[in-house]
């Protein structure tokens, strides 16, 4: 089957997911994936383009989460300017929080991304004036579009689909344009992409404030989905959920991490019969090691050589990123 | 004042299990360049191995400390040698990955064992504070500075006295020089994480009895410890040691003073900004390392 026919059944199976998945609660985790999309594509934007692991991710969604809650609920906006809203305050996030620490590479990036969503989360819990603190804020409204209210799951469901449709394109424009290969040229060889005149600190604070804008685009649907938004929506399990579905789907490719949200959505929900929640938990730190271990490319990449009958990947022939 | 001086003892002792926590985490992080976000998870290892040992055999307290000792010890030992050493080489943001898939492993299998519910871990002391004027203090608490400062000097001894630690000063400084002269550096690295590990097992037996145990306590611990590697800087014994102290001391005029809910923000905070202005530690003499 060629890759065209593919992407056209899977279009159509998408389209009409509603009519034929008829419980709702099969609905209701196809709508969790799509939301789980649109943050692996922000994410995989940093990860995968620029090579800058942030695991601070969180809260990008969080402060998308409650900056779209708070405007619906206390100044009573509707849910598209809030949507907006929520899109510029995480990407504005993502700008201050990018320009500090992109000052940093490696391990030193990563801690101060940590730092900076343990900051946020703190004060999500303590500032109960505005967040309400640990118990959180009930009653989100639903979106409505014109006269019709997305409450209902099928509408909602269209409503993410959407928006990880816009994300994807977003992202397929951006990597394929001038900045996607000032990014890649950034992660593959730094000094040498500075020396032909790339300005490394402007790009990569571009793509953390794309990034981070699209997290809290997914931050806002999440909260008008669940209708609630408590200091959980920082948690670092959000994080690292992030980073397995990258990681797997395969970093550095656009359909990857879409695939890789599907799955470790879909994954836990079909074996959450068979085993308790800590086992899951359990198994997505054993898969992320085995992941790094059997397929360091990823899922996709995996399977273009194996269509292409090139040798199995090797691991690591990416070179080793500067440690700051 | 009395109450400065009350902050001032409490910050004491926390900050010397922060600085064993510390010690552990700037030689693996600084000798092997491995983002051990594990490293809490072998302190949650060491307070549970003290509950089995004490609550559950009903063995002695020092048998329990040094039982997590060694386990912390050979778990470290095993993770290296399994996980680590086949990635040696590789980028370090492919161990970073690995080292949190184990992080989250670890902590969910100690949920499995020992269930989410906190549990208190019996100790021998007295419970009534001992009184100094206006200074108390539980005499756990007390034997809890005492136990750290002793693991401390003699990491401190280990590594400035004897040739193993000599050939791990080496291996810090110039690996493939080290391993030109004769070091062997894979069992340099192996020993490196184990030794890191026994003594973050140790923070968490020490410490275990002071507050509870639960599966995610080690998710804090590994918190601090960045905080004190950052502080201190990337392999620094000494740096580390103070940054410990440092912290310690901070969070508690923090929790005093400003606010407690902002405790564990001092952490986070001390590594932005430590990381932003002074990026080789607070203390560091030498140029940025690694």
């Amino acid at each position: 089957m060629t890759r065209r026919a593919l992407a056209a059944l899977l279009a159509v199976a998408l389209l009409t997911a509603p009519s034929w998945l008829t419980s709702a609660y099969h609905l209701h985790v196809l709508i969790m994936a799509g939301i789980f999309a649109i943050l692996a594509l922000s994410l995989n934007l940093l990860l995968g383009y620029t090579g800058q692991l942030s695991l601070g991710h969180a809260a990008f969604f969080g402060i998308g989460a409650y900056t779209s809650a708070l405007l619906t609920l206390k100044l009573e906006w509707s849910f598209w300017p809030a949507l907006v809203s929520a899109a510029a305050t995480a990407g504005l996030a993502g700008w201050a929080i990018g320009r500090l620490a992109l000052k940093l590479r490696g391990a030193y990036f990563v801690l101060v991304t940590i730092s900076f969503a343990g900051v946020i989360s703190l004060v999500s819990v303590n500032w109960m004036e505005l967040t309400n603190g640990p118990l959180g804020l009930p009653g989100v409204p639903a979106p409505e579009l014109g006269p019709w209210s997305l409450r209902a799951k099928a509408a909602y469901y269209y409503l993410v689909l959407a928006a990880a449709a816009l994300a994807y394109l977003v992202c397929h424009r951006l990597v394929h344009s001038r900045i996607g290969r000032a990014l890649v040229a950034l992660r593959e060889n730094e000094p040498l992409a500075e020396s032909v005149g790339i300005d490394a600190t402007r790009y990569l604070v571009l793509a953390a404030v794309i990034s981070a804008a699209l997290a809290g685009v997914a931050g806002s649907l999440y909260a008008h989905y669940t209708r609630f938004v408590s200091p959980e929506v920082f948690l670092f399990t959000y994080t690292v959920t992030m980073v397995i579905m990258v990681v797997a789907g395969g970093q550095g490719t656009l359909v990857g991490p879409v695939i890789g949200a599907l799955l470790f959505t879909a994954l836990p929900e079909a074996l959450r019969e068979a085993m308790a929640w800590q086992w899951q938990m359990l198994a997505y730190g054993v898969v992320l090691v085995a992941l790094v271990f059997f397929l360091p490319k990823g899922i996709v990449p995996s399977i273009e050589r194996m269509r292409r009958g090139l040798p199995r990947s090797q691991p690591a022939s990416r070179p080793p990123l500067q440690q700051c | 004042m009395e109450q400065l001086l009350q902050h001032l003892v409490n910050g004491l002792v926390l900050g010397g299990t922060y600085a064993l926590l510390g010690i552990g985490l700037t030689l693996i992080f600084g000798l092997m360049s491995v983002v051990n976000f594990a490293h809490g998870e072998f302190y949650t290892l060491g307070a549970y191995t003290t509950f089995g040992v004490l609550a559950l055999a009903g063995w002695p307290f020092f048998v329990a400390l040094g039982a997590a000792i060694l386990l912390g010890a050979v778990a470290g030992a095993v993770c290296e040698r399994v996980l680590l050493r086949p990635l040696r080489g590789e980028s370090i943001d492919t161990v970073m990955l690995v080292m949190i898939g184990v992080w989250i492993a670890m902590q969910n299998t100690e949920l499995l064992v020992w269930g989410g519910v906190a549990r208190s871990i019996p100790h021998p002391f007295p419970t009534a504070p001992l009184t100094l004027g206006p200074l108390s203090i539980a005499p756990v608490r007390l034997f809890v500075v005492a136990a750290a400062a002793a693991l401390i000097g003699a990491a401190w001894l280990l590594i400035q006295r004897t040739r193993l630690g000599t050939a791990m000063r080496a291996t810090f400084q110039d690996r493939d020089t080290a391993a030109l002269m004769g070091v062997p550096i894979g069992r340099i690295h192996t020993i490196t994480f184990a030794f890191g590990s026994a003594l973050a097992a140790a923070a968490g037996a020490l410490l275990g009895p002071v507050f509870l145990a639960y599966p995610s306590m080690g998710d804090l611990a590994s918190l601090k410890a960045f905080s004190v590697v950052i502080l201190g800087g990337l392999g620094n014994l000494a740096g580390a040691t103070l940054g410990g102290l440092l912290l310690g001391i901070a969070e508690e005029l923090g929790a005093g003073y400003v606010s407690s809910g902002y405790r564990d923000a001092v952490g986070f905070v001390a590594i932005i900004l430590v990381l932003l202005f002074r990026p080789a530690g607070l203390f560091a003499r030498a140029e940025r390392i690694g």
